[in-house]
């Protein structure tokens, strides 16, 4: 460690202290359009999607996945269940009946401003880029607390290989470095799936709810929840039809850990000089047993 | 001063060894790894296989990995007994290390001294084998470093917190065991400079606790969405840590109960040792009123979080039942007991309120870890420890036992400090 990285632990230290926004650090990030860069995401409009699983085939294309099998007659069975995601398949499409019809719903990691995953994680294996890109790189020690913690239950864990990766959509961050559109956007035939920014994809979303009123459920998945995703969701229906889940609130996950992590430095300055304390003000009556201790002893 | 050492000496060639460099150390910790106990008994016979079969499938585990049929780990359940058990129980038991140590080198109550010495060890020797343990489960091992050592720090993690408290608390504990280690060895000046740390290195631990007792519960604060609502409380951290004391000290008791069983040789007691179950009752009836206290404490904050988070309708639910079941049976019933068997100074009562309470403690964070995490899946996907998960927990306790037993049998651990350690108070 040189100089200079110490002294920004001495600051990223004084700043916890000052109850700065080191605990939750993507906090800063989430206000769209900081430090230049936006957060980018895709618009889900379930309205437009038909189940064809072509972004299910490109997403494996591109990260060197096993390629599933889409023909109609494949889709027919594989659609009768409802799939998670998994460590070899980062974005599945499952099949609701609904009173609106039969409603098709990608599902894959939600990209959240404020990710549990990157909070939970002790050395930011997880992190959330500066283009809102949720990644995970390989200084991952394997705990698997940003497993637990997801409450999309999104990272996957790669059980059965001695060297694991934890495995997830990166919504095609190394395409995107390149200027290209995650390869699930480019696949879908019917617009269903569009990449933007977080600000022009929400106004986009809002612009199909009040155009076409009685087309939607006037709510946007993943404005509001979990703090706000990056992967926004449209529907004819309300969202707990479809399997996505309307428990989990609005809070920003890693604020649940702030009450245990702000009374870090309360705890680390009170309780030594309190325990110092009381140990003065009981020596005396230790030193007076220790004497009739000895007093008994010479009886 | 001189003149001092030199009559030192003089003493010392009728007792304790003579380590002037490594060389001797190495010849007397030679003499020493000969076994001292009968080597057929019974827990011998029964632990032996099971720590070689359990070397072999740990190495296994580290050879193919953590998926079946290793663990029965899965994407639902990414954490299992080896965290559930042997880390966050392991920890929560070796708290007597901190009570006990707050109560006698803070409190100054000096009764509890004589157990003082055997409950650290043992909470050192639990952080090294069971916190150690963690190891086992981190499916990337070898990034380990990357928690202590490098530029990127996930200090917005509680996991972080744990990792570096562990290390630390390891350090600390150590620090407070040394002087044992330091008698064992004769060496008066490193004794006398190492008994002078002591209580600062308690004063620090104490501390270093309250955070990582704590800090295991803050690990579940961000899966509110999984684990069943009346386990789960943004105050996890504080039920976890004020637990943690009763989980101690309940251990305490039940070791000083095996141990006052098997640890009866000389060369463990001590020569002059006279069994005062005076005073022993007295200690554990102490103890008792403790537990009963911070038990009582417990349930109050138990029962005002499910009132205060609003959870307390769902008791008419199956979980509802399993939860009151822990309430009830595991705690109340416990605090009970404990309160009954110190104003009767009945021992065994006291014993058996202190086993059901580390089962409830048990069966509380096993809850937060599987059983009421991701409670809405059918049993069908429900996670059972595998037979390699079992063995390999096994395998680590009994590993931590023949080292306790290893050293209680070398170190002045129950009997008393050599003559010289008095001496070199007084000066």
């Amino acid at each position: 460690m040189d100089r200079r990285t110490f002294l920004k632990m001495i600051g990223a230290g004084l700043a916890t202290v000052a109850g700065g926004n080191l605990l939750t650090p993507c906090a800063a990030k989430a206000e769209e359009g900081v430090g230049g860069m936006e957060f980018h995401g895709n618009l889900i409009d379930t309205t437009r999607c038909i189940g064809c699983r072509r972004c299910e085939k490109a997403c494996a294309e591109v990260n060197n996945l096993p390629i599933p099998d889409i023909s109609e007659n494949a889709n027919e069975s594989i659609l009768k269940k409802v799939r998670k995601t998994t460590a070899t398949q980062y974005t599945t499409i499952n099949r609701y009946e609904t009173g609106k019809g039969t409603i098709f719903v990608p599902w894959r990691c939600m990209h959240c401003n404020q990710p549990a995953c990157h909070s939970a994680c002790l050395v930011y294996a997880m992190e959330k880029q500066p283009s809102g890109h949720v990644t995970w790189d390989k200084n991952c020690m394997g705990c698997r607390l940003c497993m637990i913690s997801c409450p999309f239950d999104i990272p996957k864990f790669e059980y059965k290989s001695s060297i694991p990766r934890v495995q997830k959509c990166n919504l095609c961050y190394g395409r995107f470095k390149k200027g290209l559109v995650p390869a699930c956007v480019e696949a879908c035939p019917t617009g269903a799936l569009m990449f933007g920014t977080r600000r022009n994809l929400l106004e986009e979303a809002k612009r199909r709810i009040s155009q076409n009123p009685d087309n939607y459920f006037h709510h946007v998945y993943g404005e509001y929840e979990a703090g706000g995703t990056s992967h926004l969701y449209l529907a004819a229906v309300p969202f707990e039809q479809l399997g996505l889940r309307t428990d989990i609130g609005i809070k920003p996950y890693p604020e649940y850990s702030l009450v245990y992590l702000s009374a870090i430095p309360f705890i680390a300055t009170i309780t030594p000089i309190a325990m110092l304390a009381i140990n003065a003000a009981t020596r005396k009556g230790k030193e007076k047993h220790e004497e009739k201790h000895e007093e008994k002893e010479k009886h | 001063m001189e003149k001092l050492e030199t009559v030192e000496i003089g003493k010392e060639k009728k007792e304790g060894p003579q380590i002037k460099n490594p060389g001797d150390f190495w010849r007397f910790f030679k003499s020493e790894l000969k076994p001292k106990g009968k080597p057929y008994t019974l827990f011998n016979i029964i632990s032996a296989p099971v720590m070689v079969i359990g070397l072999i499938l740990i190495i296994y585990r580290f050879v193919v990995g953590l998926g079946a049929p290793v663990t029965n780990l899965n994407q639902s359940f990414p954490w299992g007994i080896w965290i559930g058990f042997d880390v966050i129980c392991g920890v929560a038991f070796a708290a007597g290390g901190y009570v006990l140590a707050f109560m006698v080198y803070i409190l100054g109550l000096e009764k509890y001294r004589p157990i003082l010495r055997v409950t650290v060890l043992n909470a050192f020797l639990s952080y090294v084998f069971y916190a150690g343990a963690i190891a086992l489960d981190l499916g990337r091992w070898w990034n380990m470093p990357n928690a202590f050592l490098g530029n990127r720090f996930g200090v917005s993690s509680v996991m972080f917190i744990v990792a570096w408290h562990f290390m630390l608390y390891m350090l600390t504990l150590a620090l407070e065991v040394s002087p044992a280690v330091a008698e064992w060895l004769n060496l008066k000046k490193a004794r006398k400079i190492l008994g002078s740390l002591t209580l600062g290195a308690v004063v620090f631990g104490v501390m270093l606790s309250i955070h990582h007792q704590a800090g295991l519960g803050a690990l579940f604060t961000m899966a509110k969405a999984k684990i069943h609502p009346l386990w789960y409380s943004e105050f996890l951290p504080i039920t976890f840590f004020i637990s943690s004391i009763y989980a101690g000290l309940s251990m305490v008791i039940l070791e000083g109960t095996i141990s006052h069983k098997v640890f009866t040789h000389p060369h463990q007691l001590g020569e002059n040792h006279h069994n005062n179950h005076e005073s022993d009752d007295d200690i554990l009836v102490g103890l008792s009123r403790v537990c009963a206290g911070v038990i009582f404490a417990y349930i109050m904050l138990t029962i005002t979080l499910a009132q205060y988070e609003g959870d307390l309708h769902l008791i008419n639910t199956t979980m509802g039942s399993w939860w009151l079941t822990e309430v009830v049976g595991f705690v109340i019933i416990p605090g009970f007991m404990f309160i009954h068997g110190a104003q009767c100074r009945n021992t065994s009562t006291i014993r058996v309120a202190a086993i059901i309470a580390i089962v409830g403690i048990i069966l509380n964070r096993f809850n937060c870890v599987f059983i009421a995490y991701n409670w809405y899946l059918p049993f069908s996907e429900k996670y059972l420890p595998s037979v390699i998960e079992v063995l390999a927990t096994l395998t680590i306790i009994f590993i931590e036992i023949w080292t306790l037993r290893w050293i209680i049998n070398r170190m002045p651990i129950l009997r008393e400090a050599p003559e010289w350690v008095k001496e070199l108070k007084e000066h």
